[in-house]
């Protein structure tokens, strides 16, 4: 950011040294305002709009909402809207709320411990005949979409279908290649000496890792923390396929009921879409810059 | 030192990470190449050889999701790489209110896909969704997007561009203030204007970034489901059903193996459409 | 070095806590489903566990019922609502497969009822006191192996054109006895400036009426068509009588009947656009009534219902659907109980209580339980088919082949995708799978 800024200075400085003329500074300026205002209005009509069009009709009427209109509603709905959404179903929203929690919480534990331990490794372990092999398996699952029926049976087997235990276990399987890969990256950049010297200290591998290696590996822990509860809260197929049932209800899938349940109250439906929508734009207000960060840095990498 | 890293680096490391993708994610994988070719009731299987493989490929209603996902692959990774260079060396200029822009620009990819394919779907209604009497308002009749079936696979297209273009505009920008900016300075010297500051060297210098945006966005679109499924179901009959969409279709009847089967098909199309592009791009980066 | 020993601790601890919580959730489940047997038993009330979906008024009238039951049996019942349609069809067969089922189970008779694997999972009640008084019509429906699984949910339900008799007394129309006449009628009323025949594809399951509802004529025409339909002897495709069905489909579609928008129409909107005239003719499944009695009742009585005519005017009959069964899960700890509630259930006190809140959508198939003076004027309508003899079960219910598919395969012949004789190979192709799946002979 401040190199960019840094280097629009030495532009100006270049542009100031060959003296232009005043009037041709003050055309480009008008047209720099004016492509900024005009972005301005093309940026608040595509991706403003919608958002405006759901809140807006999440606080009507029934009636009024089945316009699907943009008009101002004539009279406001929004407690009676919110909490008839809220208390649905025996709860079923907040039920879900905190299935969805938790879920992101223990995939997100998991997914940090292991996938750091084997980074670590798989980093250290470059070159080697049956490192590469175990790159490629993690390179694969990038890429290869899971199989839904079989895992089924394999969940179902093991008597983890349609546990949290499963869904969460999936989660962390299907997360484990891009934290996996995030973190082999980052460890490449921890020199070597620092594990030698702490060798010599006399710590074993596992000591190694869990008091020096990990606590350095807090700035793409953090990344992996924030991109996969995104990931995580917003997974549709996965609580679909393997997750089922309404008292293991998850964010995704409450509207996903919803949708056939409340098919002539939008405004319920909207309200459903405003509230799930609210914990993202949390994340994305305080976690900005981490999850831009983070998902450049994976797609480089990966 | 080969001995201490033997005992310092063990494979141990990787248990626990690889006993969790071996159970739930590597054997899934091996047994559906097995599954694909029963019949099966999730308790009970008939061993059945290519039958599966054959109904998916003669009959019209499964066979369309090929057609489909190419289509949909093509054009959302087509209109995110176009889009994600143009959005990306705009706000790499020098534009006023530069980080509110790219802020609106990213943020839907954050939002629930299900959430965004509700709310588009009721702004597309033929007569009264907002984009028609938009439409309507400036004397244009609109099209029903969502039920012609040459333009609905694209209107929701549209709309995982929409969503998704945020992810392929960071890339971009990531790619393009990593060129240093000599080279612009340079050309500036020369005489060259913004245009072609952009071709001779914006351009080829984010191919890095380019390869990564056309490989993510090539591989979400081949596996998309949950757009489709939230604004189409497939529908009108089998018009924009997507592999993905048939794999759940078929799950849905019951119809396990032949779902397991759908399965293994994306997971080919994927590796032989997938695989080869990602050494193309990555081969042709190294020649650069 | 204390530093690190501490870290290791506290590393070591949170791994342990993940494992508990796991194993703490993982068990979770299981406790809250221990927990309904128990809070029962401390005051003595036993509480069963149904599924039931969530379309139409059949879950009102099922709470009627229960809170009636609670009162006399002491048996509670917690409701758990399952989606409709093909999602629905799913979660039962997870839930079933995976061991997981509630203890009653309110669902589809016939071909979806057999798709089950009934005899792995319910309990067989040819036995019971309380089937007695059900009608052996029924009894076929829910019989596999010979044995009987299920109690009757209501009432029969015919599938045929709702229509709009103020609009024909205004248009000087007269019910008509073949297709060419509904098509003539179709055209004063499109003249008319109205819709003439709606179709609510937003919910996909609608689009089948056309060709579902025309069994009536096809069993007519050809008598043994469903015993050799399900011994792969005679297709859709190759039976024109059958074929008849795709084609209505596509001929209303061509002359541009339908209602605009009719892709992104609801069953909800199409009722309602019947109950005010704006549309004249739904086909449509006589329980739509109750929707409109809930959302239009000023309008009840302007619908009117009539068969889906033939091209003949000699075979012009209804085409019935059962009513859904209710199945106790073999597996349940409750038996007795279940088997209490559902006596309860099917005893004229039961069916009258049911009755109060659902009103009939065709005669019922219990003994004695006739249709009261206050049915709806079109159910009305459809007696003198009954009294006549000229009803017969849709094929769905005397023959287990039915693809999943068939609502895409009739939007995509109603929207003029596809041709209504591709349609009708389309679900040749698609009941294979079905029958396949099925392991029936012959496939």
């Amino acid at each position: 950011m401040s190199k960019g800024l840094s280097s629009d200075h030495m532009i100006k400085g270049i542009r100031g040294s060959r003296s232009e003329h005043v009037e041709g500074r003050l055309t480009k300026r008008v047209k720099r305002i004016t492509i900024g205002v005009v972005a301005l209005v093309l940026s608040t009509l595509i991706f403003w709009i919608p958002f405006y069009f759901v809140i807006i009709n999440s606080i009507k009427n029934q009636a009024e909402s089945a316009d699907m209109s943009m008009a101002w509603p004539t009279s406001f709905h929004f407690l009676d809207n919110y909490k008839a959404v809220l208390t649905a179903s025996d709860y079923m929203l907040i039920r879900a709320f905190i299935n969805s929690t938790l879920l992101t919480v223990l995939s997100i534990s998991i997914l940090v411990v292991v996938a750091a331990m084997a980074g670590f490794v798989l980093q250290r372990r470059e070159g080697g005949r049956t490192s590469s092999f175990i790159n490629f398996l993690v390179l694969a699952g990038l890429m290869i979409p899971p199989a839904i029926v079989p895992t089924i049976w394999v969940l179902d087997s093991i008597g983890l279908f349609k546990t949290l235990a499963g869904i969460t276990l999936i989660e962390v399987a299907l997360h484990f290649p891009f934290a996996a890969i995030l973190y082999k990256a980052f460890v490449a950049t921890l020199p070597r000496e620092v594990d030698e010297s702490a060798l010599i200290d006399g710590c074993g591998g596992g000591r190694l890792f869990m008091s020096i290696i990990f606590p350095l590996l807090k700035p793409v822990t953090s990344t992996v923390i924030v991109l996969t509860s995104i990931n995580v809260f917003n997974d549709f197929v996965n609580p679909l396929y393997f997750f089922p049932g309404a008292d293991n209800a998850t964010i995704q899938l409450t509207l996903y009921n919803f949708m056939s349940r409340f098919t002539t109250s939008w405004n319920l439906l909207f309200a459903d879409i405003v509230l799930i929508s609210i914990p993202p734009l949390i994340l994305f207000i305080f976690f900005n810059k981490k999850i831009v960060a983070g998902m450049t840095a994976g797609a480089v990498k990966g | 030192m080969t001995k201490t890293k033997m005992r310092t680096y063990s494979y141990f490391f990787l248990l626990p990470a690889g006993i969790i993708y071996f159970v739930f994610y590597l054997l899934p994988t091996i047994l559906s190449f097995f599954f694909s070719m029963t019949r099966w009731t999730l308790t009970k299987w008939t061993y059945i050889g290519f039958e599966n493989y054959a109904t998916f490929f003669s009959e019209t209603s499964l066979s369309i999701g090929f057609r489909n996902t190419l289509v949909y692959a093509v054009v959302t990774c087509g209109l995110k790489v176009v889009l994600g260079l143009l959005l990306g060396a705009f706000l790499t200029s020098r534009v006023l209110f530069k980080n509110y822009l790219r802020s609106v620009i990213f943020f839907p990819t954050l939002l629930s896909t299900i959430a965004v394919g509700i709310a588009f779907s009721t702004m597309m209604h033929p007569s009264h969704g907002m984009f028609n009497t938009v439409l309507a308002s400036l004397g244009i009749t609109g099209p029903d997007w969502l039920g012609n079936t040459k333009i609905a696979l694209l209107s929701v297209a549209m709309v995982d561009v929409w969503k998704g273009v945020g992810v392929a505009t960071v890339i971009y920008i990531a790619g393009i203030s990593a060129i240093p900016q000599e080279y612009y300075e340079a050309l500036k010297i020369d005489g060259g204007n913004n245009y072609s500051a952009f071709w001779n060297i914006t351009l080829p210098l984010s191919r890095p970034a380019m390869n990564s945006v056309i490989i993510l966005a090539f591989i979400g679109g081949l596996r998309s489901f949950d757009l489709i499924w939230a604004m189409t179901k497939g529908g009108p009959g089998f018009t924009t059903d997507l592999i993905a969409s048939i794999i759940y279709k078929q799950y849905q009847a019951g119809f396990y193996g032949l779902a397991t089967a759908g399965n293994v098909i994306l997971f080919i199309a994927v590796s032989v459409l997938a695989f080869p592009l990602y050494k193309f791009l990555t081969k042709s980066e190294v020649n650069l | 070095m204390r530093m690190t020993k501490s870290k290791l601790l506290a590393f070591v601890t949170s791994i342990v806590l993940m494992m508990t919580l796991l194993a703490g959730c993982g068990g979770g489940g299981n406790a809250a489903e221990g927990d309904t047997g128990t809070a029962g038993s401390t005051s003595k009330k036993t509480t069963l566990t149904l599924m039931v979906g969530n379309t139409g008024t059949t879950l009102e009238a099922l709470k009627a019922v229960a809170a009636e039951a609670e009162k006399k049996l002491n048996i509670a019942i917690e409701f758990d609502i399952k989606p409709d349609g093909g999602e629905g069809d799913n979660l039962v067969k997870t839930r079933l497969a995976t061991g997981d089922m509630d203890d009653l189970l309110v669902y589809n008779t016939g071909s979806l009822f057999l798709a089950l694997n009934p005899e792995e999972h319910f309990m067989d009640v040819t036995n019971e006191p309380f089937m007695t008084n059900v009608l052996d019509s029924f009894k076929t429906v829910v019989t596999a192996s010979d044995k009987v699984y299920g109690a009757p949910v209501g009432s029969t339900n015919a599938g045929g054109i709702l229509y709009n008799k103020k609009v024909y007394a205004d248009l000087g129309l007269s019910v008509p006895k073949t297709w060419d006449e509904f098509m003539a009628n179709n055209e004063k009323i499109t003249a008319a400036g109205k819709t003439a025949v709606l179709a609510s594809y937003k919910d996909t399951w609608t689009s089948q009426l056309f060709v579902l509802a025309d069994f009536y004529n096809v069993q007519a025409q050809v008598p043994n068509f469903a015993a050799d339909y399900t011994a792969n002897k005679v297709k859709y495709a190759t039976t024109p009588a059958a074929l008849r069905g795709f084609e209505k489909i596509e001929e209303v579609y061509k002359k541009g009947y339908m209602n605009k928008d009719f892709l992104a129409t609801t069953y909800d909107v199409a009722l309602k656009m019947l109950a005010t005239g704006e549309g004249v003719h739904y086909p449509m499944l006589s329980s739509g009534l109750d929707t409109i009695m809930a959302n239009t009742p000023d309008q009840i009585d302007d619908i009117g219902f009539f068969a889906q005519p033939s091209d003949s005017a000699d075979v012009n009959g209804l085409t019935i659907w059962m009513p859904s069964g209710l199945y106790i899960n073999k597996d349940t700890k409750n038996a007795d109980a279940a088997k209490k509630w559902v006596e309860y259930f099917v005893s004229p006190e039961g069916q009258a209580v049911f009755a109060s809140k659902v009103k009939a959508a065709g005669p019922y198939v219990i003994k004695g339980a006739t249709l009261p003076d206050d049915s709806y004027g079109a159910v009305k309508d459809m007696q003198h088919y009954f009294d006549e003899g000229h009803t017969a079960p849709a094929l769905e219910f005397v023959s287990p082949v039915k693809g999943p598919n068939l609502e895409n395969i009739t939007v995509a012949v109603g929207s003029g995708i596809s041709t209504g004789k591709k349609g009708a190979e389309d679900y040749d192709k698609d009941v294979e799978k079905q029958a396949q799946q099925l392991n029936l002979p012959g496939w």
